[in-house]
């Protein structure tokens, strides 16, 4: 009788657990702490684990690994996480190679991913999948962004990207929206750190604007040559090539650039007044859009984890899919193919108390998807 | 137009080489003399360049941080020499390459660990700043025509070390026959570490100068480490005069390829789809010719003696 008493209150426990008490859930945040990328993957992890604090919600355990960049050491990790973690969901990646390494297998496993930044074009159309979310954007999004903008004060436009995959989508993204004349199309190496030979073609082709997609290091040395080269042709490019993390190295050089981005830091909504003070105070610099993704990602999750248990995944997309959180980006929620529909802006770099950060100048898209989502059967 | 434009991607192509000279003239140095394979040679490029940004930051000067370069880059190779590489003489190459990779990791996570992931702030003194007009080019960098002439001051400093002082005469000598002259009663192992400070030097003096045109960060050194090999085998291994001709071939190799290749290929295919293939073909243009030279002249062009 004593046993079946306390089975019984067990059973009501438990039944009353899953809905108020969430399950313990594992998340396997795989990012880039070391070498030359380890900016973006440092401010991946911190805006992750900022929201994780503030939730404080102690259910939530997040497994950190290094991938160093590389794809073979993602996929090792990420199997790992699987198979002996024993991972609910995977997220962090920074790099759309690696993405497309990890991703599909670990959703072809029954598991879910939350990406905070890669978004290959590769994933969004008719390869989507009902459990693989993308809380930043799809590759294409900022790029495009930058291509309406051109329209407005530029007929003929020098553009250049490195020669790889997310290069070649960055032009095909700002051409799909810009309608004046290509001065030129020049792909560079990537890694490249000297751009004389660019500089030079620029000032021979008589463009009266340079849309350069350069993202990390490669950006940082063309900017400061290009300030040096006595050309005075407009740069402009999509928010990665002038976020927080690289404004610092590239110094004064960069002022005035307009850029585009999907959340800015003086964006007026009160999840953003509340996220930008905050990071400040636990890290001690400003966040780039990196952070505020990885935020989002780990506030998704939060979210679907108060709904329901990780353990039925299918309510548990669902959950995620409602997008019931207070982005910094303002309006936030999920297309179709699980990719964000939200508002563009373009932005210009300026300089406030001696640092140099974004500020808004307009909104170029509202509530803008993305090309691949009408191939996506979901 | 067209000519100032040409004109102007040969004086790019020129500075290009000058900046792989300061690399592989080092290296070249070291594995001359030393018979020593130093992967670790971009980390103390990155030294250089952390110790000009680092010092320039504190100080408001470029010209104290290029100075801290040089001695920080100096005395970082002459520890690792004293601590590290003297293990290494008498092992294969393949030792050497495993102990000096082993380096890159320690320099590239110390460098982290101490100055964090986010690259760092190094701007060109206001001395060298701006263009100016050169006959037949509109404008042209004063920084990069500054780094052309350091190079042909090294080139020449190097020259006149080593054919002209009692140092280089030892430098050739250890070169030919290392055990005849400790024979003689020079001290090889100070003279090694010497060699191998003066190599780690010039590698830290071309991370400062090329530190405030491209950016300050962890992993900066391996690129351009590949690069400089490229440019000694080219070059014969082991010779200054190879290393210069070697680093110049590279510098305009590379930047003409990137200039002249896609336009050219523009002629037999739509623009968009010249635009890729030329800059993947301009990408292996140096490999193709490192190729080609070894083909030909499997030492090098100025082959040291053996």
């Amino acid at each position: 009788m004593k046993t079946l008493l306390s089975a019984a209150t067990l059973a009501l426990s438990l039944s009353v657990s899953s809905l108020a008490v969430a399950e313990p859930i594992k998340v396997g945040l795989i990012t880039t702490l070391s070498g030359g990328g380890a900016g973006l993957g440092v401010d991946t992890r911190d805006g992750f684990m900022l929201a994780i604090k503030q939730s404080g919600n102690t259910d939530i355990t997040v497994i950190t690994e290094d991938d160093a960049q590389k794809p073979e050491l993602a996929v090792q990790i990420a199997d790992k996480m699987i198979q002996s973690d024993q991972v609910d969901i995977l997220t962090g990646i920074v790099w759309s190679n690696l993405l497309m390494a990890v991703a599909p297998s670990a959703v072809a496993q029954g598991k879910i991913y939350v990406s905070t930044n890669a978004a290959p074009a590769a994933l969004a159309g008719e390869k989507c999948n009902p459990l693989y979310f993308n809380a930043a954007y799809q590759n294409d999004n900022l790029h495009e962004a930058v291509g309406e903008y051109a329209n407005k004060d530029y007929k003929k436009i020098f553009i250049m990207a490195p020669n790889y995959p997310a290069g070649k989508d960055s032009l095909t993204g700002f051409k799909r929206y810009y309608k004046g004349e290509l001065a030129a199309e020049v792909y560079t190496k990537v890694g490249q750190t000297d751009y004389a030979a660019e500089i030079a073609q620029i000032r021979a082709s008589g463009a009266d604007g340079v849309f350069a997609f350069l993202p990390g290091g490669m950006g940082i040395a063309f900017m400061k040559q290009y300030a040096q080269s006595g050309v005075k042709t407009p740069i402009m490019g999509p928010g990665f090539s002038f976020s927080q993390d690289v404004l610092p190295a590239i110094g004064d050089a960069a002022l005035g650039v307009k850029n585009s981005g999907q959340w800015v830091k003086d964006l007026d909504n009160e999840a953003n007044k509340k996220f930008v003070p905050a990071f400040q105070k636990e890290y001690g610099r400003l966040p780039s859009v990196y952070a505020v993704q990885a935020y989002d990602a780990a506030q998704l999750i939060l979210s679907a984890a108060a709904k329901a248990s990780v353990k039925d995944t299918k309510a548990f997309a669902a959950a995620l899919k409602a997008a019931d959180i207070q982005s910094p980006r303002g309006k936030f929620k999920f297309n179709n193919n699980l990719h964000p529909i939200q508002d563009i802006y373009i932005t210009e770099v300026v300089k406030e108390d001696g640092v140099l950060t974004n500020k808004t100048v307009s909104k170029i898209f509202t509530d803008h998807g993305d090309a691949y989502a009408k191939d996506c059967k979901m | 137009m067209i000519l100032s434009l040409a004109l102007e991607q040969l004086l790019n192509g020129l500075q290009l080489g000058v900046m792989l000279f300061l690399m592989a003239a080092g290296l070249t140095l070291i594995f001359g003399v030393m018979g020593l394979i130093n992967l670790a040679h971009g980390s103390l490029y990155m030294v250089g360049a952390f110790a000009c940004a680092v010092v320039a930051a504190a100080t408001g000067s470029f010209w104290l941080g290029l100075a801290a370069s040089l001695v920080a880059a100096a005395a970082a190779g002459a520890i690792v020499e004293f601590l590290v590489i003297r293990k290494l003489y008498d092992r294969d190459h393949l030792d050497q390459v495993l102990a000096t990779f082993a380096l890159i990791l320690v320099f590239s996570e110390g460098a982290r660990w101490v100055f964090g992931s986010f690259p760092l702030y190094l701007d060109i003194p206001p001395l060298l700043a701006g263009a100016v007009p050169l006959p037949g080019i509109e404008a042209y960098p004063l920084y990069r025509l500054a780094i052309i002439g350091v190079g042909a001051l090294v080139a020449l400093g190097l020259y006149l070390l080593i054919s002209k002082t009692r140092l280089g005469m030892r430098i050739r000598a250890g070169e030919s026959d290392r055990e005849m002259i400790a024979a003689l009663g020079v001290d090889i192992r100070t003279l090694y570490t010497v060699v191998f400070a003066l190599g780690s030097a010039l590698a830290g003096l071309a991370g400062a100068l090329v530190g405030a045109l491209q950016s300050v960060q962890v992993g900066m050194g391996e690129p351009v480490l590949i690069l400089a090999f490229v440019v000694i085998v080219i070059g014969g291994i082991g010779s200054i005069k190879g290393a210069l001709v070697g680093a110049l071939i590279v510098g305009l190799t590379d930047t003409l390829g990137r200039f002249l290749l896609p336009p050219l290929l523009g002629l037999v295919m739509p623009a968009s789809t010249a635009a890729t293939v030329g800059a993947s073909l301009a990408a292996m243009l140096i490999y193709i010719v490192m190729a080609l030279v070894l083909a030909f002249r499997p030492r090098g062009l100025f082959p040291a003696k053996a």
